[in-house]
């Protein structure tokens, strides 16, 4: 076959053969229908039944407030300066805890994943940890630590590391043995293996732990906050809760879970969703919603 | 250039298996295979399944150790690709490329210049930037191919080049295929680089090989060697011949 045929039979080729570029999702008007919309009405309608039940008057006003009783008990916390407190008292605590969870995690993940005594010695501990409720492990670190800040941080650690560790073994478990056997072929030792294939390879199900971990920090966080109460641990959104119920506070203690709420969806929403994405994108992995 | 064509012509061979034999527990896979690739040859490997073509392959590669004989390899780190191509899915095309560059260690701006090059080469210098799952089958196995040619395409390296290739086209349709024959040949002739090149297809065997080597099955022994020099319908229909022998030896009842 004549050179330039074969140059134009490949390029056709290529042209014809590579995958269509994807699909982007809406933008503009029809992204907001799309994305922001659902949600937006599924609020709305809570809102709206929850109406409806304080105005059915079935419970008294001590167990079911209006949502306007509500609102008015958060504008009433926010002016007093008592959001912005307890939130950065929780927030700053879930943060911390999560980053050193995360460096606890990752290299007890690397040796369990990688190291086949210590795999057989504490990993089925390690995804046996994942499923005790940190609430669980409140009383032994009172009993240990005493009522403070480090107390508080254990139960986040012994929530969050499992979480963290499990989901990179996780991801390594699934990196393809190819790969591996191509990184050897193209001259890598154990250790570039490790940083050039392996972690890259296991990143998708290293952050499927991180997210998770980040989810398990901030529960193992409330429930150390409300059971732990102390005038040296100041106030979070644990403590506001447990605070409205002594009271008999319910508006308190629906914005305290609303709070709650709102800081866990955020920050998954915020930081790990557009993360996750990015990732698996550039992977082809289009699974992942726009 | 010139430096690996001198260092090519100063040994006779770049592979030399002599009596090479290897087991896999009670199984043996390879048994007595003697085999040269002289500096520049391509040579195809060609054997239904269970000859040990791929297990051979590995033992040159140096990814395994033979049982018995001796496995001499004048090259200084082998390229392979595999039936599929491998990439890592994380890294654009051009990255792939540079990362066997980037083990050894090499600067970043020369690792460009030289992805680019090889690139070029495969002729996908328009798809540097791209990932692989938007690249198609046929693509991918040509960055591979360049990727794999980054390990042994060196001029500081000891020995000369040599290119290991597993069924790399076996996934491919036909005509994708035929393209690809064509340009390994066109590559091939370009960069002087030895070719050792395990298939199972006769045809393929014996339009890309200057010598064509059938293995028995279980345990894979060289049975015959062909010259292609003039190739054409009457060898592939020998070689057929042969090969569709060596199976039917096999069956039992």
């Amino acid at each position: 076959m004549p050179e330039v045929d074969h140059r134009a039979l490949e390029a056709g080729l290529d042209a014809l053969d590579t995958p269509a570029a994807e699909q982007r999702g809406p933008r503009g008007l029809r992204r907001f229908a799309a994305v922001v919309l659902p949600p937006a009405v599924a609020v709305v309608l809570i809102i709206v039944v929850w109406q409806a039940l304080w105005a059915s008057a079935l419970w008294p006003e001590w167990k079911l407030p209006s949502p306007l009783a509500v609102a008015g008990e958060f504008v009433r916390l926010a002016g007093e300066g008592r959001i912005t407190e307890t939130l950065w008292t929780s927030t700053h605590r879930a943060v911390l805890g999560f980053l050193v969870a995360v460096a606890i995690g990752t290299p007890l993940g690397l040796v369990v994943a990688r190291v086949r005594v210590v795999r057989a010695a504490i990993g089925p501990l390690l995804s046996g940890l994942q499923s005790l409720p940190s609430v669980a492990w409140v009383p032994a670190a009172v009993l240990w630590l005493g009522l403070n800040d480090s107390m508080i941080y254990a139960v986040v650690l012994l929530g969050a590391v499992p979480s963290i560790a499990n989901g990179l073994v996780a991801g390594i478990d699934q990196v393809p043995p190819l790969l591996l056997r191509v990184g050897s072929v193209l001259g890598a030792g154990r250790l570039q293996s490790a940083r050039h294939v392996l972690l890259p390879a296991a990143l998708p199900g290293y952050l499927a732990g991180l997210k998770q971990g980040w989810a398990f920090s901030w529960r193992s966080l409330m429930a150390a906050e409300i059971i732990a109460r102390s005038p040296d641990l100041g106030i979070g959104l644990g403590q506001l809760l447990e605070q409205g119920r002594l009271l008999t506070d319910m508006s308190t203690v629906i914005t305290a879970i609303l709070l709650i709420l709102a800081v866990g969806v955020g920050v998954d929403l915020l930081f790990f969703r557009p993360l996750e994405r990015r990732v698996l994108r550039s992977r082809g992995l289009t699974g992942a919603p726009a | 250039m010139t430096a690996i064509l001198e260092k090519a012509t100063s040994v006779d061979h770049v592979v030399r298996l002599s009596g090479v034999g290897k087991s896999f527990g009670t199984v043996a896979a390879l048994d007595g295979v003697d085999l040269d690739v002289k500096p520049g040859e391509f040579v195809c490997l060609l054997g239904a399944s269970g000859c040990g073509k791929s297990t051979l392959l590995s033992l040159v590669a140096g990814l395994d150790k033979p049982t018995t004989g001796v496995v001499d390899v004048h090259s200084g780190r082998p390229a392979v690709v595999f039936q599929e191509p491998a990439l890592m899915p994380w890294l654009t095309a051009a990255r792939n490329v540079e990362l066997p560059l980037k083990l050894r260690g090499i600067g970043r701006a020369e690792r460009e210049e030289r992805a680019a090059k090889l690139l070029d080469l495969v002729r996908l210098g328009d798809a540097a930037r791209k990932r692989p799952h938007e690249l198609s089958g046929g693509m991918r196995q040509r960055v591979a191919l360049a990727r794999a040619l980054a390990t042994t395409l060196d001029d500081s390296d000891t020995g000369a080049p040599l290119l290991l290739m597993d069924e790399p086209f076996a996934a491919l349709d036909a005509i994708t295929r035929d393209v690809l024959q064509g340009e390994l040949r066109r590559i091939w002739a370009q960069t002087g680089t030895s070719v050792l090149f395990v298939t199972h297809d006769v045809r393929e065997a014996v339009r890309l090989g200057q010598r064509v080597v059938l293995l028995s099955s279980r345990p894979g022994r060289v049975v015959r060697e062909w010259e292609v020099s003039d190739g054409g319908e009457d060898l592939a229909h020998e070689i057929t011949g042969e090969l569709r022998g060596v199976i039917s030896s096999h069956a039992r009842g």
